[in-house]
């Protein structure tokens, strides 16, 4: 082999290509050297198969934004001229104007417009025909997280209760407490606010008041007096225009002996009486002009004796102004009709619906069908008809975890929605599936305590045992009426209602069969046993019989 | 003078034109058949906007120069005629 050597000022040129048809090396395979490889056999190779993961970062922390406005004035004037001097200016304008090169120009441009003026465009007619939008529709239900808002106080508390502003979407109150037994930390602030949805992060105002509030409201004929219930039992009301401190409480005397779990504003024409109602069992009627003692009192007692100590404890009301009865949910877990017009009757209970197997957080009325109404409790939540006393009409399947509150969606007779334990807010949609939720949101990882839609709004928001209140944004197939829907849902309430009243009616036949003939029983068991033994002692005689027949014919 | 007067006249005349300004190279008002605030809002706004759009007509082909500007709206239809110094502004009603 023989080898050149350049020198190293030569290498690192450019190479110089040419054609030439000359052959110089012609090197052919050589199959021998193909012995000295070997087949690399199959083994395992491993390859990169994992999850994808990806990063990304946030900053959790608030970045305050404060907008300016901007004067801006009228620029372009030269110097020695202000804008609002009309006389300078007018006399600037004169002067540009007896300028050769103005007139010229706009004697040009305005051939030039003119010129254009005439070129209608072809399509100088409306471009669209209708100005229709076309609506998306989605069928698939979601709903999105559009706010947070959290408790400035370092001391967490749960957020009980929310109450949206009735007339001005953008305002939310919400009465923070602690609902676990003496659970409340000692130096717990029992404010309540009133928040400002599109600023999270100081609430619009504070309301004030001795013990935490559980339960809030706004009142919907004058809508900046709100009432809560609190902590110790008392009810107070607060004036939005007056300021944070409540404008009168109820004396301690004459409030409840536990804490206030609900509060609702009776809509009458004055639109200042409310009803409360608390575990002592007590619901009390209250006229906010005096709220030195309730009006009436109503006792939840089953016996009708008006005993305090047998009553049921009140955790969740619902009053329906078109309906003359109100219900209450207790802890007991039964829900209890109630007359609304005491002075009428003597037994201001009129039944109750039992099935339930831990208190009762909410109940409902369906706002379309107002003789169904939902209840949430212990892990079902289930709809009841007003004529079934001994069972729901539908029951949701149980849950891993406790259901802490429910609502109706005020739009869609079919939809209501519940929240978990868990942190999870559940949309349901009846005439979809009856087994599982429609749409199965995690919120947040502690329990949530409430729920509350705002009418006519595709909003809604849950509070948290953190005292995070959630704005969620729902798909606008859920909070539109869809076409039927009130048909099939009132057939299917009708069919289900029909279920129960035939299934009642045969456990009361079958009950009262047992009950008229217990004796004949007894006697037929008796019989039935002397014959058990007969049997028995003729059929060992006949076996003794044939053995010995065999004993002798071996023999 | 006069011919400038009757020019503009004549413009405004024309069926449909609602008014006409003639803003200088500041963005100025110089003439105008509308009350004040509206020219300075319209003299200001068009201004710029001629001002990106000739710049948009020459940066796709440094030859071309923007000779009209047109802007058709729901309810109005603005014609801008540029000019090296000055902008002439018409607004006119776009349904006849």
């Amino acid at each position: 082999m023989e080898m050149t050597y350049q020198q190293k000022i030569e290498s690192g040129r450019w190479c110089k290509f040419s054609e030439s048809a000359v052959v110089h090396e012609d090197i052919p395979p050589d199959p021998s050297l193909a012995l000295e490889y070997i087949d690399r056999g199959t083994c395992h190779v491993g390859t990169q198969f994992s999850k994808f993961w990806s990063q990304h970062e946030v900053t959790p922390f608030h970045t305050e934004q404060v907008s300016h406005g901007m004067n801006h004035v009228e620029g372009g004037w030269p110097e020695t001229i202000s804008a609002n001097n009309d006389e300078l200016t007018l006399r600037y304008r004169k002067k540009v104007q007896k300028d050769e090169s103005y007139q010229q120009t706009v004697i040009e441009t305005v051939s030039v417009m003119e010129n254009y003026k005439q070129k209608v465009l072809e399509k100088s007619q409306v471009y669209f025909k209708d100005n229709r939008v076309v609506v998306k529709r989605e069928d698939m239900a979601s709903a999105r997280i559009i706010n947070v808002l959290r408790d400035p106080k370092k001391e967490k508390r749960a957020a009980t209760s929310l109450s949206w502003h009735p007339v001005d979407n953008h305002k939310l109150a919400v009465a923070y407490s602690c609902v676990e037994f003496q659970r409340g930390p000692k130096n717990m602030s029992s404010d309540s606010y009133i928040w400002n949805i599109e600023n999270n992060k100081q609430p619009e105002m504070t309301l004030k008041s001795v013990s935490p509030l559980v339960c809030l409201e706004y009142n919907l004929k004058n809508i900046s007096i709100l009432i809560g219930g609190s902590y110790n039992g008392q009810i107070g009301f607060w004036d939005t225009r007056s300021g944070s401190q409540p404008v009168q409480i109820s004396a301690n005397e004459h409030s409840h002996k536990d804490p206030v779990y609900k509060v609702i504003w009776l809509q009458t024409k004055i639109g200042t009486e409310a009803f409360s109602a608390s575990t002592d069992g007590q619901v009390l009627f209250w006229d906010i002009r005096n709220m030195s003692e309730p009006t009436k009192q109503l006792i939840l007692d089953p016996a009708k004796s008006k005993n305090l100590n047998n009553a049921f404890g009140a955790f969740s009301m619902e009053f329906d102004n078109t309906m003359p009865k109100f219900l209450v949910g207790t802890e007991q877990g039964l829900v209890v009709l109630c007359n609304r017009k005491l002075e009428t009757t003597d037994e201001p209970i009129v039944c109750t619906y039992s099935g339930h197997l831990g208190p009762v957080y909410a109940v409902q009325r369906n706002p379309f069908f107002p003789k169904y109404f939902l209840t949430v409790a212990d892990w079902t939540a289930r709809i009841w008809s007003e004529d079934i006393r001994l069972s729901s009409i539908m029951s949701t399947k149980y849950h891993t975890s406790h259901l802490m509150d429910g609502c109706w969606s005020p739009v869609r007779p079919a939809v209501f929605f519940t929240v978990k334990m868990d942190g999870t807010l559940d949309v349901w949609d009846i005439l979809l599936k009856q087994k599982d939720p429609v749409l199965s949101l995690k919120v947040c990882d502690e329990t949530l305590y409430s729920i509350r839609v705002k009418n006519d709004s595709p909003l809604m928001c849950c509070g948290s045992q953190l005292g995070t209140v959630t704005l969620l944004k729902m798909s606008p197939n859920l909070c539109t009426l869809q076409s039927n829907e009130k048909g099939l849902v009132s057939e299917m309430f009708e069919r289900e209602t029909k279920r129960e009243k035939i299934l009642e009616a045969f456990y009361k036949e079958r009950n009262q069969i047992k009950q008229s003939c217990p004796k004949e029983e007894e006697d037929g068991r008796a019989e039935l046993q002397e014959l058990l033994a007969e049997t028995e002692t003729e059929f060992f005689e006949t076996i003794d019989v044939k053995k010995k027949k065999i004993q002798v014919d071996e023999k | 003078m006069a011919e400038v007067e009757d020019t503009l006249k004549r413009i405004q005349a024309q069926h449909g034109v609602i008014g006409t300004i003639v803003v200088n190279g500041e963005g100025i008002p110089i003439r105008t058949t509308l009350d004040n605030s509206t020219s300075v809002q319209y003299a200001g706004l068009l201004h710029q906007l001629t001002m990106k759009a000739r710049s948009a007509v020459r940066d796709i082909d440094p030859q071309n120069e923007l000779t009209f500007l047109r802007i058709r709206s729901k309810k109005h239809e603005i014609m801008v005629a540029p000019d090296k110094e000055y902008l002439l502004i018409a607004i006119q009603n776009p349904s006849e």
